[in-house]
C-alpha cells in the first residue's frame, strides 16, 4: 500500500467524517444529531462541488445510497410509483416501467448533465439542491408527485411544487431526509413530457424547462386533466396552476394549447442573466409549453392501445 | 482530523487495497495513492470528463465520487483498457484516425466510449455524440474522435480487427490518407 504524498492541492476538500447508514432511521438519527454539521451525500454531483468550493463545510457526510428504501423503483398500475430519492438517473431511464408509464420524468432524468453525471445524480438530489432550473422538478410537478419526508419528529408528505422555497432552499428542517417520491398511477390515456431550452446540445443548465402531463377523454376529444411545471423562470420551480386549469375539460385544439401557453408565460417571473433575458425566457416558456403539451397529448393518445 | 480508511476494490481486474482519507475523491485516490495517473484532473466540477472511469459498468466522473465510496466496487481505468495482446480496438482506432493531439482528454474519451460500446454495440452517430457529450476536447474538434468510435464499433461488431473509415462518411481514415499521400510522393 502506498500512502498519500500530498493533501490534494488547492482544491482539496476539508476534512470530513464519512457515514454510511443502512436504514432511514439510522440516517435521520445521524442528521438530527449533527444538524448543520451533517449533509446527506447522494450522487455528489452537487454536494462535492460545493464542498470543494468551500460553500458548505459540514463535518459529517452521510451517504444515503446504501439505504434500500431510498434506492427502489416500485411500480404497479394499482398503487402507482414509489421512486426512491436516491435512485440515480441512469437507473430511471434503464427501467422499462419508467420509460413506458412516465416518459416525461424519464426524459428529464436523461437530460441532466452528461451520462457520467447521470450515473450518479438522483432525482431526490436534483430537488433538494433547490435550483430553480432543476430539470426533473417540472416533470415531477406535472405528475403531481408527493415527497415523503422523514425526520426526528415523524413523517410528512409535501407536494413537490411546495418543496423549494427560494434558490437553494427547501422545506427540509434539521434532521429531515427526503426518502421517496409518491406518484399516482397513470390514468388511462394519460402521459407526460419534458422539454428544455439550452444554448448547446447537452450539458447546459436549463434556460427554460417545461414539464406537462395530460389525461385525455378520447370519447369527447377533450383534455380531462392537465398539469404544467416550469423550471428556470422564477426563484423556485413553478406549478403553473392557471395554465393547467386552462386545459382541463377543454377540447383538444391549437386554441386550447395556445391559451395554456399564455397562462404559462404569465406564471413565469424570469430574470435577465447570462443565459438569457427575461423577455427571451417568457417567449420560450410559451414555445415549450405548446410543444410539451402537444407531445404529452400525442403520447396519451397512443397509450390507448398499449395499456 | 478524520482517520484514514482502508478501501478494498477491484481495479482493472485486480483486488486492490488502499489507504485514504474520506475527503479524498476517487480521482485523488487513483492518482495520488495508487499512482494510476492515466485519469486526468480537468475541472473538478464534472464538466470536462477528463477524469472519467467506469465503476460497476457505468461511466462517471471520479472527481465527484469520494474515494471511500469505492469500497466493494469494480473499477476500470484507462490503465486497464489495453490487453496483454495489444491495444484495445478503440485505442487503435484513435491512433489510426488521429483522434488526439495533446492527449489529455483522451483517457476520459476512451473510457466513455468503452462504456458506450459495452452497453450499445451499434450506436448511431447521434448516440455516439450524446454519449461523449460529457467529455471536452480543446484540440481536435471532436470529428475524428466520433469517427474513431464509429469505426471501433463497426470493427468490434464485425469481429475483425480491420475496419473502415467509419459509418460517418465515405473515404479513407487519416492514416490511410497519409499512406496514399506518401505513395503519390514516391511516384513523383
Amino acid at each position: 500500500m502506498i500512502n498519500s504524498p500530498a493533501p490534494g492541492g488547492l482544491w482539496a476538500l476539508h476534512a470530513i467524517n464519512y457515514e454510511s447508514p443502512k436504514t432511514v432511521d439510522e440516517a435521520v438519527k445521524l442528521l438530527a444529531a449533527h444538524g448543520e454539521q451533517a449533509r446527506p451525500l447522494c450522487g455528489g454531483t452537487d454536494l462535492i462541488i460545493q464542498l470543494r468550493a468551500g460553500v458548505r463545510r459540514p463535518e459529517y457526510v452521510v451517504d444515503i445510497k446504501n439505504i434500500r428504501e431510498m434506492r427502489r423503483i416500485e411500480f404497479s398500475m394499482q398503487h402507482g410509483l414509489r421512486l426512491g430519492a436516491a435512485v440515480p438517473c441512469v437507473e430511471i431511464y434503464e427501467n422499462g416501467d419508467m420509460r413506458k408509464y412516465y416518459p416525461g420524468l424519464t426524459e428529464a432524468a436523461h437530460l441532466i448533465g452528461s451520462l457520467q453525471i447521470q450515473s450518479r445524480a438522483s432525482v431526490g438530489g436534483n430537488l433538494c439542491n433547490g435550483s430553480p432550473a432543476a430539470d426533473t422538478t417540472p416533470a415531477l410537478i406535472a405528475l403531481g408527485a408527493k415527497c415523503r419526508v422523514v425526520g426526528p419528529g415523524g413523517e410528512r408528505l409535501v407536494p413537490v411544487e411546495d418543496f423549494c422555497t427560494a434558490p437553494g432552499r427547501t422545506v427540509l428542517q434539521a434532521g429531515e431526509l427526503l426518502v421517496e417520491f409518491q406518484i399516482p398511477s397513470p390514468a388511462r390515456n394519460s402521459s407526460d413530457a419534458y422539454l428544455r431550452f439550452i444554448p448547446r446540445n447537452e450539458m447546459d443548465i436549463a434556460v427554460v424547462g417545461v414539464g406537462a402531463s395530460v389525461t385525455l377523454d378520447l370519447s369527447d376529444e377533450r383534455i380531462s386533466e392537465a398539469r404544467i411545471g416550469l423550471a428556470a423562470v422564477g426563484p423556485t420551480p413553478i406549478f403553473a396552476r392557471e395554465a393547467s386549469q386552462a386545459l382541463s375539460g377543454k377540447r383538444i385544439s391549437d386554441e386550447t394549447v395556445e391559451r395554456a401557453a399564455q397562462f404559462a408565460i404569465a406564471a413565469a417571473s424570469p430574470i435577465d442573466d447570462m443565459r438569457g433575458t427575461a423577455e427571451f425566457r417568457r417567449h420560450i416558456t410559451g414555445v415549450l409549453t405548446r410543444r410539451t403539451v402537444a407531445k404529452a397529448i400525442e403520447r396519451a393518445r397512443s397509450t390507448q392501445t398499449s395499456r | 482530523m478524520a482517520k484514514k480508511v482502508v478501501v478494498e476494490a477491484t481495479i482493472n481486474g485486480e483486488q486492490t487495497e488502499f489507504l485514504c482519507e474520506p475527503r479524498q475523491s476517487l480521482l485523488e485516490a487513483l492518482r495520488d495513492v495508487l499512482e494510476l495517473t492515466g485519469s486526468k484532473e480537468g475541472c473538478l466540477t464534472g464538466d470536462c470528463g477528463a477524469c472519467t472511469v467506469i465503476v460497476d459498468g457505468r461511466p462517471l466522473c471520479s472527481c465527484l465520487m469520494l474515494s471511500v465510496e469505492a469500497q466493494g466496487k469494480t473499477i476500470q481505468t484507462i490503465e486497464g483498457l489495453a490487453q496483454p495482446e495489444g491495444l484495445h480496438v478503440l485505442q487503435q482506432k484513435f491512433l489510426e484516425h488521429a483522434s488526439l493531439q495533446c492527449g489529455i482528454c483522451t483517457p476520459g474519451f476512451l473510457m466513455s466510449a468503452k462504456a458506450l460500446l459495452d452497453h450499445n454495440p451499434k450506436p448511431t452517430e447521434g448516440e455516439i455524440r450524446y454519449a461523449l457529450a460529457g467529455n471536452l476536447c480543446r484540440c481536435t474538434g471532436y470529428d475524428k474522435i466520433v469517427r474513431a468510435v464509429a469505426d471501433a464499433a463497426q470493427t468490434l461488431a464485425s469481429g475483425t480487427r480491420k475496419g473502415s473509415a467509419g459509418r460517418l462518411g465515405s473515404g479513407p481514415s487519416a492514416s490511410e490518407q497519409t499512406e496514399q499521400f506518401l505513395q503519390e510522393q514516391e511516384v513523383k
